[in-house]
This record gives structure tokens, sequence and C-alpha cells, in this order.
């Protein structure tokens, strides 16, 4: 655990403040889109397609119930979800809030009906008849790519989205390279599974106006952006208003069909209606992602030393592209992301996006670098092998090295700060290596023990250059706060950005406190509200506490400049000489409460000085960091396993995150998003999977066939930090909100492949479930025989 | 629920079709105070299902893929929940709980396995609510019951419109998800017989997850004062399936011979390959055998995290 002397007395940045949020959460009284109740309230069920790819023939509404049900051309005034991206090459897709003349996924809204409730309103979507006329259904990304395959969408030459290359010339490199390791990897299709699915209710405000949206999102400002664009209606007659979110984890950054057709019918009934996700609609018809495939070639030295890497990497994006982040983020995340942390002098890669008969592909906790962190890591691992030498010795030798930050790397990466070759060591010794090297090769079960590393940064809080490349529809800049103090001395705190579980009600009152000096028990955070908060583009890409956060710290300095000044002036000194301490405004030995400047500012503006500041006491300011391509975390992680090699079964005996994120706001909070993502990834390692068969159709449905990863399944992650502060953010703050999801599948999966050494087995596909891990041995006992 | 509380009360018949929070498709809802009600209620309308936990069944009517047109609720039903023992056997109504067998609210007449067994079932929230009856009538072929009372050589009491009828419980699931229950018939109690202090059990449940249903099961029972072997596989698809040469060579030549024997009797029973976990799950079950009697066990425990 971490050193105890990192942490500071109180509730300052770096201080381990319990959450805000638990009182609520931990008593049950959270408010989350299906807690909410009002008078005549209406329950949304769709009816979804059975077939992956057809023709839709025919539909007709139960006679009787012609007001209740409604198909995509009842939607008058509804434009599909088309996203744009100024992406060289990239092809857009109509993505209908209620299907058009085709459907493309199991699972594509095809008629909504409403009604009491939600069970009534699915007794009316069995009562909807819609037939169809199958057509041949993509699966994969390879059948998708495959000469004279079905084309998804008519009017484009080939089923890809995006296809993007670069190469700074390898050609030399390949025909000199003393080693050249190949590998065929691939990472299966996994949903997010937030505890709390998507969800909105939708009314309308008649005294404002407005259409009033309760949606589960992490980025209202942007959905009412998007509601407005869709509906064709302005943005200030949308509000949208988060209440409590259950986690995002990136599936709640987007607007979906449901939420414009949940959206169109409150603004034309005028009456209040909800749809709320249930797991089978989560697990056959939302939330896609991670699904790539890699082909990698590794040229190295002979210690290993990487000289070169030439790559392929098709991600398999479903149907439609996701608003507003594209069908292509994922592969661009991929394309850029690959080299890792390592110092690479060659590099050449090639990105398909792949358009397929499956839920559209979103941004998922990691976006991209969970697939290529298994990648890059299980490549590192294979060239250690081919040179006989220990995988974190190789490792080791090829990471930017803490001398040569900030380092850019081969694709124009910057990375601003760290000693990733340290947080490796400390790894290495936490998990026991030497002790491991020394010890018996197998348990007393007999099952097979190993050891495995993996190492990533992590790009947090990129903003204007990186996502303006992208050319996506809305690009993030400047985050906003709003801080005021009330008249009775405490502290309001308000930001656009909502809190989806990741603590910012504690973390932002924590940089207030800070910055103003005002008791934290007294600082009160709002957040998301787009009627009450200032403009964020919302909660993903690890962005919240730097963004948000240094808006907050922004908006608190500026007030507590004000603050000074009328204090100064109540104690007839000089602001210089005004400081905050123990919940008081001190100036030598006379001191006042926050509630005296505040008095004076609202009740007795006769005690103000002739020049105060007439903005008052209420601040709003925006932030973005000096660089903004992006603050780069980074850490190790060590898994220890013992494979079961009569069932396959793999065990984490123990596992050991080495992480630096810069200035730690809340090291508990750290270390809960830490652990959170660990446990996220080990689902991908070894648990999660969403197989399709040949027609696309999901065989996962229940939990019963998708595994979570549960408490007796994960170990007891052992968390180590560092703090390298990043030189281009306010108090050296970096993001962590994703970190923790990247690395698992590489250490795991590293880990498990170490064990299997004895016996020549490797694993290459996740998740390693025991089929696969039975597969790996027989096949290595084939190759031998 | 609220409002028809009271044990013991009569038939309550209520409509659930509408309260909100409800997916299922609709159905009606009926509260069986006895076996005998139960059975009138059952022969009265060939498509109601009985509701003992609703473990399984409840997220089936969510999920409409079970529409019955009424639930016959029998979890209060008193004389589900009888007990019964002698020196040979202890008999207990279908509903006492998986968490009341776990907990040893029922006398544990196998030297610890039926308890053990329990626990190994999902989590405590299920365990609470499960019932012994409601998982052998669902009979998915993964569930543990199955095939620790087959191998126990346990007998299920049923009745129905024209009485009662013993099955043993190594013929009473004929396929996955089918039993040998008939129209109008319930579990009404389990029959378990007594091991001898001597006796000795082995029980592997191989899975992915903690608690989830099994990829493989293996079971092994030696009790040689009564000249009792028996050796069982479950989670093979359909009926748990006795392997009778293995548990022979059990008793005469001990559980390490017996080990020997698995691979090859699984594949003559079976068929060929992928079997390979199933026999990995029986020589593991035998292997307990060698624990000494009187060790008490429990689930293995986790290795200490950290530990190296």
């Amino acid at each position: 655990m971490p050193d105890p002397s990192m942490t500071p007395e109180g509730f300052g940045i770096g201080a381990r403040a319990p959450r805000k949020e638990d009182a609520r959460h931990l008593h049950g009284r959270g408010c989350f889109v299906s807690d909410i109740h009002m008078a005549g309230l209406q329950d949304v069920a769709f009816l979804r397609s059975p077939v992956a790819h057809a023709r839709v023939v025919s539909r007709a509404k139960p006679a009787g119930h012609e007001a209740n049900v409604f198909f995509r051309d009842d939607l008058v005034g509804v434009a599909p979800i088309v996203t744009r991206s100024a992406m060289a090459g990239y092809k857009l897709s109509e993505f209908h809030p209620l299907a058009a003349e085709r459907v493309r996924f199991v699972g594509e809204p095809v008629a909504m009906c409403i009604a009491a409730s939600r069970a009534a309103a699915e007794d009316l979507t069995e009562r909807v008849e819609v037939d169809y006329a199958e057509l041949p259904a993509i699966a994969s990304s390879a059948a998708g790519r495959a000469p004279g395959a079905a084309r998804l969408h008519e009017h484009w030459p080939d089923n890809l989205f995006l296809e993007t290359a670069f190469d700074s010339g390898i050609d030399a490199v390949a025909a000199t390279a003393p080693v050249k390791v190949d590998l065929t990897l691939s990472c299966a299709r996994q949903v997010m599974h937030p505890m709390e699915g998507r969800g909105l209710l939708c009314w309308w405000d008649h005294r404002a106006a407005q259409l009033v949206v309760h949606a589960s999102t992490q980025v209202p400002h942007l959905i009412r952006a998007g509601l407005a664009e869709v509906l064709n209606i302005p943005q200030s007659a949308i509000r949208v208003a988060p209440p409590d979110i259950g986690g995002g984890f990136g599936y709640k950054c987007l607007l979906q069909p449901e939420d414009v057709a949940v959206a169109w019918l409150a603004l034309t009934r005028k009456t209040p209606f909800r749809w709320i996700e249930d797991r089978r609609e989560h697990l056959v018809a939302g939330a896609n992602a991670r699904q790539h495939d890699y082909r990698l070639t590794a040229y190295a030295d002979q210690r290993g030393r990487l000289l070169g890497l030439d790559a392929e990497v098709m991600v398999d994006t479903g149907a439609y592209s996701v608003w507003p982040f594209t069908a292509c983020l994922e592969a661009a995340q991929a394309g850029g992301n690959l080299p890792g942390p390592y110092d690479l002098a060659a590099y050449r890669c090639k990105t398909y996006s792949v358009a397929t008969n499956k839920p559209p592909f979103a941004p998922y906790r990691g976006v991209a670098r969970p697939g290529v962190c298994f990648a890059i890591e299980l490549t590192i691992d294979a060239i250690a092998r081919a040179v006989g030498r220990e995988a974190w010795e190789v490792r080791a030798e090829n990471l930017v090295p803490a001398a040569a930050m900030p380092y850019t790397n081969i694709t124009g990466k910057r990375y601003d700060s760290g000693d990733y070759p340290a947080s490796l060591l400390t790894a290495r010794d936490m998990i026991g290596l030497p002790a491991h090297r020394a010890g018996p090769a197998r348990d007393a079960q007999g099952r097979y023990l190993g050891i495995g590393f993996a190492t990533y940064t992590e790009q947090t809080a990129h903003g204007t250059k990186v996502f303006a490349a992208w050319g996506l529809p809305l690009v993030p800049g400047y985050d906003q706060a709003f801080v005021k103090l009330t008249p009775d001395g405490a502290l309001e705190v308000k930001a656009g950005i909502p809190t989806i579980g990741q603590g910012l009600e504690t973390t932002l009152a924590q940089i207030a406190h800070e910055m103003t000096g005002v008791p934290f028990d007294t600082i009160r955070v709002t957040l998301g509200d787009t009627a009450t908060t200032p403009f964020s583009t919302g909660a993903y890409a690890s962005r919240g506490i730097v963004m948000s956060g240094g808006a907050v710290s922004r908006a608190s300095e500026v007030l507590a400049g004000r603050i000074k000044a009328i204090a100064a002036h109540l104690l007839q000194v000089r602001a210089v000489n005004v400081t905050f301490r123990n919940g008081r405004i001190h100036a030598g030995a006379a001191s006042l409460t926050y509630a005296d400047v505040a008095h004076a500012w609202y009740a007795r503006p006769e005690q103000l000085p002739d020049d105060v500041d007439t903005a008052g006491l209420e601040v709003t300011e925006g932030y973005k960091p000096a660089v903004d391509t992006g603050l780069f975390s980074y850490a190790t992680h060590a898994a220890r396993v013992a494979v079961d090699t009569e069932t396959g079964q793999v065990e984490i005996l123990d596992y050991v995150i080495v992480e630096d994120c810069g200035r730690m706001v809340n090291p508990m909070i750290v270390e809960g998003q830490a652990c959170g993502g660990a446990a996220q990834g080990v689902g991908t390692a070894l648990f999660e999977e969403c197989p399709y068969n040949d027609d696309a159709q999901p065989l996962a449905s229940t939990l019963m066939d998708y595994l979570l990863p549960g408490p007796t399944e994960l170990p007891s992650f052992r968390v180590h930090h560092t703090e390298t502060l990043s030189p281009h953010s306010a108090h050296g703050i970096k993001g962590v909100g994703e970190g923790g999801a990247i690395a698992p599948a590489g250490a795991i999966v590293n880990a498990i492949n170490d064990a299997l050494a004895p016996l020549g087995a490797t694993l290459r596909d996740i998740p390693a479930n025991p089929d696969r891990v039975l597969a790996a041995i027989a096949a290595a006992r084939h190759g031998a025989a | 629920m609220a409002g028809h509380d009271g044990g013991g009360c009569g038939r309550v018949t209520t409509s659930w079709r509408f309260v909100a929070s409800m997916k299922p498709a609709p159905f009606a809802y009926t509260r069986a105070a006895t076996i005998a009600e139960a059975i009138d209620l059952l022969a009265a309308e060939p498509d109601a299902r009985l509701l003992a936990g609703g473990q399984s069944l409840g997220p089936m009517l969510n999920l409409r893929l079970a529409r019955p047109t009424r639930l016959i609720d029998i979890k209060r039903a008193a004389d589900l929940r009888m007990l019964e023992a002698d020196s040979n056997r202890i008999r207990f109504g279908a509903c006492w709980t998986h968490a009341e067998i776990e907990d040893r609210t029922i006398e544990d007449s196998t030297r610890g396995l039926l308890p053990h067994v329990a626990r190994g079932i999902a989590y405590r929230a299920v365990r609470n609510r499960g019932t012994v009856g409601g998982s052998l009538a669902h009979a998915d072929p993964a569930a543990d019951w199955l095939t620790t009372l087959a191998a126990l050589g346990a007998t299920i009491i049923v009745h129905g419109a024209t009485g009662a009828r013993s099955c043993p419980a190594t013929t009473f699931v004929q396929g996955p998800f089918t039993t040998a229950l008939g129209p109008a018939e319930l579990i009404v109690a389990i029959e378990v017989p007594r091991l001898s202090p001597a006796a000795s059990w082995g029980y592997e449940k191989i899975c992915r997850k903690t608690g989830e249903f099994a990829r493989a099961i293996g079971a092994a029972i030696l009790d040689e004062p009564t000249g009792l072997a028996r050796v069982v596989c479950g989670a093979i698809g359909g009926a748990p399936i006795e392997l009778p040469r293995t548990a022979a060579r059990l008793a005469e030549a001990g559980a390490a011979a017996a080990a020997e024997m698995v691979a090859d009797e699984m594949t003559a029973l079976c068929g060929a390959a992928p079997w390979q976990v199933h026999a990995v799950a029986v020589r593991r079950a035998l292997a307990q055998l060698a624990v000494p009697a009187g060790v008490t066990r429990d689930l293995p425990a986790r290795p200490a995290a950290g530990a190296a």
C-alpha cells in the first residue's frame, strides 16, 4: 500500500478525504433514472430486430393500439444520427432511431411501444408484426473484408468505415534485423456492463418551455447539442439534467437511437416517458467494444532491442458510426498507441475499421489501448523468448528512459514526464520475481506458475489538438467551472461534467478547498445539469480531474483573490498579508470567518472597499492545459498466476500495480480507479466475450453466457504510487480514469505463457478461458509430437 | 407479495400483471398452502407452473422464456417443509433452501457432503431463497443436487393426482431440463440414506466462477461398513452418469486404482473426446477420498494474495 507519509493532513489536494457521495449511496438514497417517479409517466419498450441483416418488407401495428406503437415514419421531423468526421476516406452511415428500410444488427430498434408499465409495453411489442427479407450477414472483420463480401451500406464500395496507413520507413530494418517475431492476436468483443445500464426519462417543462432529459449520460452538454441536431429544435429548448449515474465506461458518452426516440415522444406528446435498458438489451444491442485482430511482425537485435514494428489492426466496428466519436476513434487510437511506452525507431501500421452486422462499436475505458497494450506486451515477451532473456530485462531496455523525457514518440505523441523503467523494476520486486524463479515451477496442486508484466502509457485529458486532428463533430476545448461564496460563507462549485461514480463531488471540493481555504464540509458540488452548470464536454478520456479540476482551481483562485481583497479591507491590512488557515481568514493576529466576508458583500455593502470587484463572490472560469495533446500517466502491472493444465483454469495469485498519475488529488480515489479498472481488465483477460455465429447472431444474451469476474475471481490488487508531476497542467495533475483497465490482459496472458513455457504452449487470443488454455496446451503437444 | 403475508393462510389469488416494475408476460398468481392444493391447481391448469424459490424461474419470466398462465407459489406450503429422520435415512421436504442445508438447519446425515455442496451453489442471496426441490425440478444438467443425490443413492418423493411414488435420484432426470415428473406432479421430499461414521466422500465441481453452474462435476462416496461405493459424473448435458466399474475398483483396490479407470469408463459410457475435464473432476473427487475420516472439509481456501 502507498506510503502514508505521502498523505497530507486535512482535505486539500493529496488528502484521503472520505467521499462526499458515499453517504447517500451507502444508505441506498442515491437517485438514478429509474428512481424518478412522475405523474403520468409511461414506459417505453423497443421491438428489436431478430435478424442481423435484412430488408424490412412490411410492418403492422396491432389493431386498437395504433397510437401507442411507432415506426420510423411516425417520428416526424427526426433526422438519422449521422456522425461526420474530417478524416480522409471516412464513410458516413445513417443510424435511424427506428429502423428504416434495412436492419443491420440483431437488436436494432424497429418499433417503439408505450404503455403504463414496461411489462405492458413489452406485451405490445409482441403484437407488432414485422416481416424481414434476410440478407447475407457479415459476422467478422475478416468476412467484411473478404472479396465479394455483401455490402452493409449499399452506397459504399466496400465495408470499410476507414482505412489508415502510417509508415515511417521499415524496409531497411526488415531486411537486416537479426531477430524477427510474428504474432497473430485477437481480442474478443466485449460489453461494458456499468452497474446501471443506460436509461432516460424525458418530460416537457411548460414553464421553461424546455424538453427536460434526465439521462444517465457522461456528456450532458454534448447530448443537448446532439438531440437539438436530430430533433431539429434549438439547444435552448433542451435541458439535460442527469441524476446519479451508476458508471459509464464510455457507453454513456454517446447519443443513441433510444435517446432520440424517447426525447421525441416527450417533445411531441408533452407527457413524461422513460426507457430503462435491461441487461439483455445491454448485452445484445448496446455497448459493444474491444474486438480487435492483429497481425504483427516485430524486428529486434540479438539482445531484444526493438528495431521496428510492422502491424495490421482490424477493428470490428459494427454497423453504424456512433455519435460523436465515430466508428474510427478506436482504430485511430490503436494505430497511434500501439508503440506504447517503448522507444521505437521504425513503425508501419495499417488499420481497418470494418463495418459488420453487429451493434455499433463504442469507446470503452481505455479506448483501444487495452488491445494495443495486450498486443505490444505479448510482442515484447515473444522477443524475449526469441533471444533467450527474461522478459522484464528486454522490456526495461526498450522502455523510454527517464532521461529522454519529454519524449516525442514515432507517432508524434509527447510523453511529458515519468520514469517508466523504474515502475517496471518496482513491480518486478513487489511481485517477487527472483524468489519465483528460484522456487518450483509448479505448486502443491500441480498447477504451473508464472509471472507476467505489462507496462503502458495512458494518454489522458487529450484535448483540442488531438480531437481536431480526428475531425470529430465536437472538439473539446476549455472546460468551465463556477464557484460562489454563499451569503453564509459556504462554497458552491458547479461544473458541466457529471459525476458517474468517479468521485468528482469529492475531488473538485478538495481542489476548491485547497485554493480558497473554505472548510471542506461546507463545499457543495453540483454537476452536469445544463440548466445550472457552465459548459463541459463531459466525463470521458480520463479528463475530468485535469479539465474540470483545472477549471475549479482557476475559478477558485480568482475567488480567493476577491475574498482576500474584501477581507483585507475589513481588517485594514494589505491583501498580500491575508492567508487562509484552519477554515478562517487570517492577517497577523486578527482573523475573520468566510461568513464575515460574504456578509459584507451580500448584506453590508457599506463595509466594502470602493474598488471592490463588482463581479462579486461568484466566478466562472475556463481551463485547458498549456499543452493539450495529453498528459501521460503510466504504470506497470505484474501478475502471478497458477494454471491448471488439466482443466484450463487460471487463478491470479498476486497482482501488483505500480502507477504514476502525476499529483494525486485523493489517493484513495486513485486506488479505486486503479482497482476498478483492473477488475474490468481481468474480465478482458480471462472471462468476457460476446461470441457471434456465422449469421451474426449474438450467442451471449444473459449473464450466464457472458461471464463477469466477481469478487472471488479478483485478486487483492496491491497498488504502489509514485508522483511525477506533469509540467503542463494545474497542480501537475494527470488523468487516471482508464489506466487500470489497460494492462491486465497483457500482464495476465504473459504470466500464463510464462507458466506454460515448460510445455511450449502460448496463448494469443483473449479471453484466456479454459477452452483456449487447453487448446494451446494441446497444440503444443501436437506440435512437439 | 406484501399484504398477503401469513403462514398457513388459505389460497391467495392475485394478478401481478400491472405491477410497474415487472417485465414478465401476464400471469395469474396463486399461493398454495398445502401439497394437495398445489396438485389441484396444477391439474386444473396445464400451463401453470410451480414457484418455489424462483431463482431460475424468476429470470426466465423476466426474459419471457417462461410464459406460464399461472404461478402456483408453494414456498409457504408447510408440508413441503417436513422433516423426518430415523436410523437409516433422513427425509426432508422439497422447499428447504440451499442455505438451510448449508447451515445444517437440517441434520446432516452425510458426513458434511450436503452442506459442502450447498455452500458451493451460486452465492448466499440465491441460496437463501433457492430450494432443493426447485433445483431438482428445473433439472439444469449442470446443477449440483442431481449429481450429489445420485451419488448418495437418494430417493425423490413425488406426489400427483393419483398418489405418491418414489424415484431413485439416478433416474429422476431424463435429459436436459427434463424430469420424470408427470403432469400435475410435484416433488414433495427427498430421502437421503445415512452414511456410516467411517464413510468418506469426494466432490469436485469445476466451474469458471465461484458458484457458477458447473462445467464438470465428480462425486465419489465410499462407505466400507455398508458396502457402498458409488462414483458419479455430472454436468454432462443430461442426467448424471454412474461409473460402476470405477466404483467397483474403488471398493476393491482403493481410490488411486479407481482413478486409473475413469477416462476409459467415461469414454465407454459417453463416447470420446470432450469429457477430458469431466474425467479430471471424477479423478479429483476420488483423490479427496484419501482425506481421513473426521476431518471437516470446506470449500478450498483461496491462496492468500501476495503469498510468493
